[in-house]
């Protein structure tokens, strides 16, 4: 069965693939034996796959066609055949160039006029990275992406019932879209716990980014639209720390973290501050965070790039804990997400600092009286916000596999909703609402297709502000 | 000398674009809204969306095009309607955060795939399914017609008579959007603007002026998303919060509260946005600059600078060229 694996598992999405091969019997009545002669390399954590197809108008497979890999070191030629997935292994991650060779095509089946005979595909170990190519009348040229290994939808109609992860190219590319929808599968409670393991993962990550939004809502007054760049550029820097440099995870953390919450000092420091000395009324300050998280959106862009990036090339580890499977990096990620949503709880009631904070939140003007400097609070509010967004999009990176640079703006609503749930302002109450969200999200899709999981929880967002605009634990007042 | 000249004709060309005349046409409707009425609404990608859609829609299932306009419009409305009957008594940051998210939900229903035989999916409708009926109202002559360096086909995707359309659109909307503003109807908003709770006193319903100028922007809002659908085809991911953003960028440049301001503000930021690329990309490509900024950055460069204006602008100038700060909205609760 493991030959099903990178196929469905494509999107790094591997705890929901181990889910669909416990939960779907559809899945398993694929000839496990046709799968296995479908190619001839097995990724795995160390092996790294680079497939190629070729394909008509009509999705068949084309055979006896020559193509060449070549990569930096490396060099491998490829017979396609009819029957299956000719693929071999790679010496290393990165990028390979697949070179078809037009002569080789039978003659009523050609490269369509202005199609590449080449496609680039970065390998990743842990999967089979494919080359599509289509031919012949009528073929429109396969898209770029269709080459990566991202998006495997071309050739997998045989290999499974799920047709469904595939082509589902989540254009915004955040966390895993599950297989399928409602209607395509059985429905079992078991699944029902693991969505549920899932949206608590969900819930963690997402209640570590937004207290720091709640704290800055608290303290400033100010609803921080940048917020959500901020926790993307904790998975971008993540990404070039410990992807692209090299550095051990735990080394790449603290080093993003680090310049995340430089970030939040540099920002309070040059910006937030200053305006906030000339009395610049909040709705201004909101737009200015606007411009910020448009400015931060293309900055991560241009850091990363437009495409899907993963933190980790290596094949996660799925764990199973009380019936719920994940990868050890997820189950890792949530330990240190409610260890530091409980050292924030402690930090907020025990300390001077803390309660300081909240007595800013509560009124500044009263915590200046009492000797405390408001200013002070909010720098530090700043730099934690904006430390714990980072470490929270780390994660993310981290336990979801691939992001891109529109994670930030996806997540910030839905932090907002977080917030607004459990009330506007109070940490406690970003904590409840981001798990209630993490459920929505991932249990959403028994009821609804699943490409409209994110809809859902904007929909809670809104019905609780028309019906219990202060949230779960807010207090009436902070509502206008 | 001779690529100076192209990119300043590239970036002259925008002066007429649809496109510019379409963020005119959303940031008109944006200025009811903000300028006005001092509604903080952060979805107008939404009501374009859903304008684009109706229109779309209505001329691929055969209608024709007054209905499908009708129904553009209706979109808007009835958007606006829902939008704001609950959610216009909530203080300004939540109405934000509520139009956002409204208009996300409009995107993510467009590009899921429960309703794709109508709304194509994330791949959105091709523009040669309702173009044609457009087209065929066109009275021009076959061929082209040249102003100045601006030629363009006379009927067609990127045409004079796209062009036309949406600038007499444009023109009848600013025409009417100066008679309602300075009605007695027009003075309320202002006064609602500055001052809702004396406006309350004068025993005028704030809640009522207030949904209607959501509806009346909105319904503008989805004339806009039209005319950016005419010349090329609806795709929701192109209608995002990054186009919301760029309407409020529009309106604050050219002047909120003011009539010509987003007409303005549309032009000079669509010309200076493609001077500034085009630009950038020639400085690129022809000079040693190439190594360090390639031309696939300079999207993000460009998109960083719009980012960086709008938090100057609203900084420094918040009343933008033409508007007087005295009539600016920010200080409403």
């Amino acid at each position: 069965m493991t030959a099903d694996r990178p196929a469905i598992a494509s999107r790094a999405r591997r705890f929901l693939a181990v889910l669909a091969l416990a939960l779907l019997p559809a899945l398993l009545a694929a000839p496990p034996a046709a799968a296995s002669a479908d190619t001839t390399c097995q990724p795995d954590d160390d092996t790294a796959c680079v497939a190629v197809l070729v394909l008509t108008a009509d999705n068949d497979r084309v055979g006896d066609v020559a193509v060449t890999i070549t990569g930096a070191d490396f060099d491998a030629e490829l017979t396609t055949v009819v029957d299956g997935l000719p693929s071999v292994e790679v010496p290393s991650v990165g990028t390979y160039t697949v070179a078809l060779d037009p002569a080789t095509l039978p003659a009523d089946q050609q490269l369509p006029e202005g199609a590449a005979a080449e496609v680039d595909v970065v390998a990743q170990t842990g999967a089979t990275a494919r080359a599509a190519f289509r031919v012949g009348a009528g073929a429109e040229a396969p898209e770029s992406p269709s080459a990566t290994a991202e998006s495997e939808a071309t050739a997998d109609a045989g290999a499974g019932a799920d047709t469904g992860a595939g082509t589902e190219a989540d254009s915004e590319g955040v966390g895993a879209a599950p297989e399928g929808d409602a209607s395509q599968r059985d429905f079992s409670w078991a699944q029902v716990w693991q969505q549920m393991g899932s949206g608590l993962r969900f819930g963690l990550l997402l209640a570590l980014a937004s207290i720091g939004l709640n704290l800055v809502f608290g303290t400033t007054g100010l609803s921080n639209f940048a917020h959500g760049e901020q926790f993307a550029l904790g998975a971008a820097l993540g990404f070039i720390t410990i992807n692209q440099m090299g550095m051990p995870i735990w080394l790449g953390a603290i080093a993003t973290i680090a310049v995340c919450a430089m970030t939040g000092w540099a920002q309070d420091a040059g910006i937030w501050q200053p305006l906030r000395k000339r009395n610049v009324p909040v709705m201004q300050l909101m737009i200015v965070s606007i411009g910020l998280s448009i400015t931060l959106q293309y900055v991560i862009q241009l850091l990363i790039g437009g495409g899907s990036e993963r933190i980790l090339s290596q094949n996660p580890r799925p764990i199973e804990i009380a019936g719920i499977t994940l990868s050890a990096a997820s189950w890792l990620s949530m330990v240190v997400a409610l260890v530091c949503v409980l050292g924030i709880a402690w930090f907020l009631t025990r300390t001077r600092i803390g309660r300081a904070t909240r007595a800013v939140s509560d009124n500044p003007a009263l915590a200046s009286a009492t000797g405390i400097d408001p200013d002070k609070i909010i720098r530090i509010v700043w730099v934690m916000a904006t430390g714990f967004a980072a470490l929270a999009g780390l994660m993310w990176g981290i336990s979801f596999g691939s992001f891109n640079w529109q994670l930030g703006v996806q997540l910030l609503l839905l932090m907002f909703a977080a917030v607004t749930l459990g009330g506007l302002g109070t940490a406690l109450g970003a904590f409840v609402g981001s798990l209630l969200i993490g459920q929505v999200v991932e249990l959403s899709n028994l009821v609804i297709p699943s490409d409209l999981r994110y809809a859902s929880a904007l929909v809670i967002l809104i019905l609780v502000l028309l019906f219990r605009p202060q949230g779960i634990l807010g207090r009436r007042e902070r509502i206008g | 000398m001779e690529e100076f000249l192209r990119i300043l004709t590239l970036s002259v060309g925008e002066i007429l674009a649809p496109t510019t005349a379409a963020y005119a046409m959303a940031a008109i409707g944006l200025n009811l809204h903000f300028g006005y009425t001092g509604l903080l609404n952060m979805g107008q990608a939404g009501f374009m969306l859903l304008g684009a859609y109706g229109f779309g829609i209505t001329l691929t299932l055969g209608g024709p095009i007054w209905l499908a306009l009708l129904i553009a419009i209706a979109a808007g409305v009835v958007f606006a309607l829902i939008l704001g009957m609950p959610t216009l008594q909530l203080r300004g940051d939540y109405l934000a955060i509520v139009t956002i998210s409204a208009a996300e939900i409009v995107r993510w229903f467009g590009r899921s795939t429960l309703w794709q035989e109508w709304t194509g999916g994330a791949s959105g409708l091709q523009g040669r399914y309702y173009k044609d009926p457009f087209h065929a109202l066109s009275p021009l002559p076959e061929g082209r017609w040249a102003l100045g360096p601006l030629e363009y086909i006379n009927t067609g995707s990127d045409s004079w008579f796209t062009r036309i359309f949406a600038w007499g659109l444009v023109a009848l909307v600013l025409l009417f959007v100066w008679l309602i503003t300075r009605s007695p109807w027009g003075r309320v908003l202002k006064g609602i603007r500055e001052d809702e709770d004396a406006v309350r006193a004068l025993g005028k319903n704030v809640y009522s002026y207030k949904l209607q100028a959501l509806v009346i922007g909105g319904a503008i809002g989805a004339l806009g998303g039209v005319i950016y659908a005419i010349p090329l085809a609806i795709s929701p991911d192109a209608m995002g919060r990054t186009m919301t953003f760029f309407v409020w960028t529009v309106l604050l440049l050219g002047g909120a509260a003011t009539v010509f301001g987003p007409v303005l503000g549309a032009v000079v930021f669509f010309t200076a946005y493609m001077f500034m690329r085009t630009g950038m990309r020639a400085v690129s490509e022809n000079t040693g600059v190439g190594e360090f900024i390639s031309s696939t950055n300079v999207e993000q460069i460009g998109g960083m600078l719009v980012g960086i204006t709008l938090m100057c602008l609203v900084i420094f100038r918040p009343q933008g060229i033409l508007g007087n700060k005295k009539e600016l909205a920010f200080n409403v609760r």
